[in-house]
């Protein structure tokens, strides 16, 4: 890439989220373009979930625990103890789920993929892929952002189970909740879009996790100190965005979905 | 399969002319480049002959992997052109410069094979990817390949289990093993034995008397240099400083030429890229002194296709256009041109001379 003359400051700052962008539309592009690959595909997916999927789980009960403990007491204070439960498995499968699953993957299997891809950058392995004629994008790319966010929706559906069940564990033994309460304060404001949007932001989530390891692993400085700069810099940006991304979607789901029963 | 189907198409369109040719002729015009403030080369022109040999050499560090990378389209240079069968691999949309792609072979400096792949896999993957042959044909074609680089046995080995040399064969193989138009090798000898260098010099010249493929090879080994190709280029302080027939260059009285063929400390290549006008004036000085000792450069014959393969098309054409060019060369360069054309030829014989 040429330096242009002018140095506009953030320019370079500005380029690299542009080439961010670019790869996440050839990803998009390519995930339609045969040949498909299958078996690089169900390969991620298997690594993915299994580096995953305990640290999710083990993470999920404590935190359902702790949104369950914190909403608890805040509510005994408002006198509203019986919509305890409601109020916790909202925030869990609207909020926790998703991110804790997003985290996860970015920090177990965005960084692998990012050293995986970054190793094989400086080694040449892609410049001697695209020699031949085969996309780098489209061979080891896609289907690791494709991996991501099948384990990220997935994985959601453990964790807001996980997570409830810890909550409702907490909630009925440590704070004297009552079964029957949690339960009726949780379908009385719960509804199924609170479960889609939870989906929708794993997907993304998971999506987003995967192209920026792809992106930094594709583009490290030279040498293996880069490839170890990439990986950092590839989950620290991940988060960035992760909550960035998450904000403007709930603002967006509170203008748009109205609350239940208002 | 388009690339296959374009090989026919160039196939048939080439069977009016009288040499059925595979190779392509590889044009570069004014090529320029820069990284950040540091230009690497500048206004590079030359014309690689279809299917002849052409050898790049240079001093490390004056871009030759850099020029093989710009050739192939993965380095994009900020001016100029590079031309392969009207498909410019810089300026060009992606999508032509990939198919574009599929006609080249390259080896890599250290084979730049995949580190989770076996030797096998990784040979067999162009064929994988960009053929539809049974998986036997394909182990017959890979096997084949692996014996002729001398990695017989070894299919099952990972890159990291084997030498640097090993493996740069191993990428070697790679690069052939779909019968590509244009073979580019970027230092074939490195970390090679002198015994494997010379057997590599010898499968380089039967692959292009086989398939007739326009190849460029950067070295700076002038064993290669001297017995392997129809024609040398030098990069040297950012400039292309000479490209022509091998005699003419190997019989070249240009100063930067003349030291890098005889490996001598003094000229105007120093130990960084180039000397200071201090250091060159105090050499110049030096003169009087007794002339060190020199590797001297005869030319050798060039190297012939082993017995029983067919006589080198490239050769061929290569010996009417250096005729055309006879009378603008030097004295000493025509007289090492006709002494090679009769020297005794062992194999590939060619009705030419």
């Amino acid at each position: 890439m040429a330096a242009p003359d002018t140095v506009v400051p953030g320019a370079g700052a500005l380029r690299q989220v542009g080439r961010l962008f670019a790869l996440a539309g050839t990803v998009l592009v390519m995930s339609f373009r045969r040949p498909f690959q299958l078996r690089e595909l169900i390969q991620q997916f298997w690594f993915i979930a299994s580096v995953a999927i305990l640290p999710t789980a083990l993470v999920s009960i404590p935190f359902g625990a702790v949104i369950s403990l914190q909403v608890g007491s805040l509510a005994k204070q408002l006198g509203a103890q019986s919509l305890t439960g409601g109020a916790s498995v909202l925030a869990v499968v609207q909020q926790a789920s998703p991110l804790i699953v997003a985290l996860l993957i970015s920090g177990a299997a965005g960084s692998a993929i990012c050293a995986d891809l970054g190793s094989r950058t400086i080694r040449e392995e892609m410049d001697a892929m695209e020699v031949m004629g085969v996309s780098p994008v489209q061979r080891l790319v896609v289907p690791r952002v494709l991996a991501c966010m099948a384990v990220a929706v997935l994985l959601n559906g453990l964790v807001s189970v996980v997570g409830v069940a810890g909550g409702y564990f907490f909630n009925v033994m440590m704070q004297d909740g009552t079964p029957g309460a949690y339960l009726a304060s949780f379908s009385a404001l719960a509804q199924l879009p609170d479960l889609y949007v939870g989906e929708l932001k794993a997907l993304l989530f998971g999506f987003i996790a995967g192209v920026v390891a792809a992106y930094r692993g594709l583009n490290p400085s030279p040498g293996p100190k880069g490839v170890g700069d990439a990986v950092n810099q590839s989950v620290v940006i991940t988060f960035l965005m992760l909550f960035f991304v998450n904000l403007v979607l709930t603002v967006i789901y509170l203008q748009v979905v109205p609350p239940k029963g208002a | 399969m388009p690339w296959l189907l374009g090989r026919n198409v160039l196939e048939t369109s080439c069977l009016s002319r009288v040499v059925v040719s595979l190779g392509i002729e590889v044009v570069v015009e004014g090529l320029t480049k820069e990284f950040g403030r540091q230009t690497i080369w500048r206004d590079v022109t030359l014309t690689l002959p279809e299917g002849e040999v052409s050898v790049l050499l240079g001093p490390s560090g004056t871009g030759k992997t850099v020029f093989l990378k710009s050739l192939v389209g993965l380095l994009k240079p900020e001016e100029g052109r590079v031309l392969i069968d009207g498909v410019d691999m810089v300026n060009d949309r992606d999508r032509d410069v990939f198919e574009a792609r599929k006609r080249f072979g390259l080896m890599f400096q250290d084979g730049a094979l995949f580190g989770s792949m076996p030797l096998f896999d990784n040979i067999a993957f162009p064929l994988r990817e960009h053929t539809r042959k049974k998986e036997q044909e394909i182990r017959r074609i890979v096997l084949e390949r692996m014996e002729m680089v001398g990695l017989g046995g070894e299919e099952r080995k990972l890159p990291g289990q084997i030498s640097g040399g090993m493996r740069k064969r191993a990428g070697l193989a790679r690069a052939l093993v779909l019968d590509p138009e244009i073979i580019l090798c970027d230092e074939p000898d490195s970390g090679l034995d002198p015994v494997r260098t010379a057997h590599i010099s010898q499968l380089l010249i039967d692959v292009n008397a086989r398939i007739d493929a326009t190849m460029l090879i950067v070295t700076h080994n002038i064993d290669i240099a001297a017995t392997v190709p129809d024609n040398i280029g030098m990069l040297y302080r950012r400039d292309l400083v000479a490209f022509g027939p091998r005699e003419a260059l190997l019989t070249s009285d240009e100063p930067a030429v003349l030291q890098f063929l005889h490996g001598d400390t003094r000229g105007p290549i120093g130990m960084s890229e180039e000397k200071d006008a201090a250091l060159l004036a105090a050499e110049a000085a030096d003169t009087a002194g007794p002339a060190r000792t020199r590797r001297t450069i005869e030319i050798p014959p060039q190297l012939r296709p082993t017995p029983g393969m067919p006589p080198r098309q490239g050769e061929h054409r290569h010996s009417l256009r250096v005729d055309e060019m006879l009378p603008r060369l030097s004295y000493p360069a025509q007289q090492a041109i006709w002494a090679n054309r009769n020297h005794p030829q062992e194999g590939g014989r060619n009705g030419a001379n």
